[in-house]
């Protein structure tokens, strides 16, 4: 018999029956910070670890709690900055380490805001895919009772990720049957050839495939008030604009990939009986699934990918007790655009089957439409949070979407990231059951 | 072209060596009879740890699909863009596959599904590398 205890927190298998907390664990409260496109390295109320305070502080502003409700604290620092400060020169406390600049621990984040009754911190989740459904597990295990979890993503000075390793003429370890050839971040480059390999195999539009995806992406982010473009860029595209946009890995172009941002957002989980008495209507969490499979080789092929999410969803089915009838919100992973059909297709939302995503983009997927896909406007329209994807669902289920508010029936919500290898998923409710 | 230079280590030693002699090796899991690359301490199949073996293999394969770097990352290969990106598969076993910038293919122009044999190229001082090099049209009838 599978029981839980033996992959720990994740429900990474299938097997594993409904999840023995569904529908006894809901979204309280959510909140974010300021964006800006990079930390300036000078100003201390826009650090990372500033920005977390922030987003902290409104999501139990949002819930009507205080700090001293908090028992909880998970973070991430899977921050994606790219590069760490150093060896730049630290400054004076709290900023004397990488700590509160390109990452936020839950001990540094309780000791800065204060928080006295906190008993348990978890500062070692990965990505918020994978964290938000480890939280719900948290409070359902009953580890807390209040939990905050927030999820810093940064960007400091300098072109992305090009010091370390990759400014070295050496390549050790793993890396050197990866980086002599130019290989350097699979979420980018493994999506990119299983997406020519998608193409090739169905038959689809490689380059401008996904252009009216892009568009669509920008205008729900046009949406979204605290989004970057909204903020920074507020125009809209337009398929040409996206077909002149220049290739970074061809035929992956400059506007198939998310903006990195300095931001944060931090999320209150609570049991649903406590959550009753809150400041907000509880959005219930009916399941989360997880997916971290090893690939066969050197790269995923694009059997493997379809069968990992394949799996993901079996999983979220089975726990949630949902079928893909029954999910109204859907905000799959979107930080390159080339794979966010595998979760289209793995989970089957709206009918859409093996080798149909890219006819689906041609269509309408605007949030007043019959198919409002990713109606968060994702990364990809909000900049690089992954977290917009989580609080797009929250808001379209409370019913405070704004112009996003979706038209068809809105009852439950599936987000998740990041990209088909390294996935984890949560199902929302707007009922219990 | 200058590529980043591979730095042995305890597990994969023995790889780097081989392709120093112009030979090819991968690891052969004796216990569920299954090839593996990149190496590994323990079989990605089975999970056995002590049945590893490395075991020469012929060096043919097809390729499987490419695209083109134009931005990378990578401070040694900036001066080279744009170049194809290229995953290989062994003839051998096609589940492993292998990544090139298939030298003397033109960049943009990959025949996907043909044929391809590796090269040894060096990277630096005693130190080889495997690459792959086109060695005929796609076949017919290969749905490419």
């Amino acid at each position: 018999m599978v029981t839980q205890q033996d992959t720990g927190w994740q429900r990474d298998r299938e097997g594993l029956g409904i999840w023995e907390h569904r529908g006894k664990v809901a979204v309280a409260g959510w909140g974010n910070s300021p964006m800006d496109r990079r930390w300036n390295g000078k100003s201390m109320d826009q650090t990372m670890g500033a920005y977390a305070m922030i987003a902290v502080q409104r999501a139990l502003d949002d819930a009507g709690l205080t700090l001293d409700d908090v028992d909880g604290v998970m973070t991430s620092p899977e921050t994606r900055v790219g590069d760490t400060w150093a060896p730049r020169p630290f400054f004076d406390p709290p900023y004397d380490t990488e700590d509160g600049i390109t990452l936020v621990s839950g001990e540094w984040l309780t000791t800065q805001m204060g928080m006295k009754n906190v008993t348990y911190i978890e500062s070692g989740a990965r990505h918020i895919g994978h964290m938000m459904g480890q939280a719900a597990q948290a409070v359902g295990d009953g580890r807390a009772k209040v939990l905050v979890m927030y999820y810093p993503m940064g960007n400091i000075e300098g072109r992305y990720e090009q010091g370390g390793q990759n400014a070295t003429d050496y390549a050790h370890g793993n890396s050197a049957f990866t980086t002599p050839w130019g290989y350097q971040s699979g979420a980018m480059m493994n999506s990119l050839m299983v997406f020519e390999e998608y193409c090739r195999k169905y038959g689809k539009q490689r380059d401008g495939g996904l252009a009216n995806l892009a568009v669509n992406q920008r205008r729900n982010g046009l949406m979204t008030p605290w989004g970057f473009y909204t903020q920074y860029e507020p125009y809209q595209i337009t398929v040409e604009d996206y077909m002149a946009s220049r290739y970074v890995m061809e035929p992956l172009r400059l506007l198939d990939c998310d903006r990195p941002v300095n931001s944060c957002a931090a999320f209150v989980i609570t049991t649903s009986d406590r959550a009753q008495d809150m400041q907000q209507p509880p959005v219930y969490i009916l399941n989360h699934a997880q997916s971290t499979p090893q690939a066969r080789s050197t790269m995923g092929v694009l059997a493997e990918h379809q069968e990992w999410c394949r799996s993901l969803a079996r999983n979220m089915w089975e726990g949630s007790g949902l079928q893909p009838e029954d999910v109204d919100v859907f905000n799959p992973y979107d930080g390159y655009l080339t794979f966010t059909q595998q979760f289209l297709e793995g989970f089957g939302w709206h009918g859409v089957g093996e080798g149909e995503a890219m006819d689906f983009y041609q269509g309408d997927l605007r949030v007043e439409g019959p198919h409002p896909y990713l109606s968060s406007g994702g990364n990809n329209g909000t900049g690089r949070t992954r977290s917009a994807l989580h609080s797009d669902c929250i808001e379209q289920l409370r019913g405070t979407a704004g112009k996003r508010q979706i038209q068809i029936r809105c009852e439950t919500g599936l987000a998740g990231s990041n990209q088909p290898g390294d996935a984890g998923f949560v199902m929302y409710s707007k009922h219990p059951s | 072209m200058p590529k980043q230079i591979p730095v042995p280590n305890d597990l994969n030693k023995p790889f780097w060596d081989a392709l120093n002699e112009h030979k090819l090796v991968v690891q052969n899991c004796t216990s569920c009879s299954r090839l593996q690359y990149p190496p590994n301490g323990r079989c990605g199949n089975c999970g056995s740890s002590e049945h590893m073996e490395w075991k020469e293999v012929e060096g043919k394969g097809h390729v499987l699909e490419y695209f083109v770097i134009r931005d990378t990352r990578i401070k040694r290969l900036m001066p080279d863009q744009p170049l194809n990106l290229a995953l290989v598969t062994l003839d051998e076993d096609p589940g492993i596959n292998f990544m090139s910038n298939l030298p003397g293919t033109p960049v943009g122009e990959v025949p996907v599904g043909a044929p391809v044999e590796i090269v040894f190229e060096e990277v630096g001082p005693d130190q080889l590398i495997h690459e792959w090099r086109v060695t005929g049209p796609v076949p017919a009838g290969s749905g490419h």
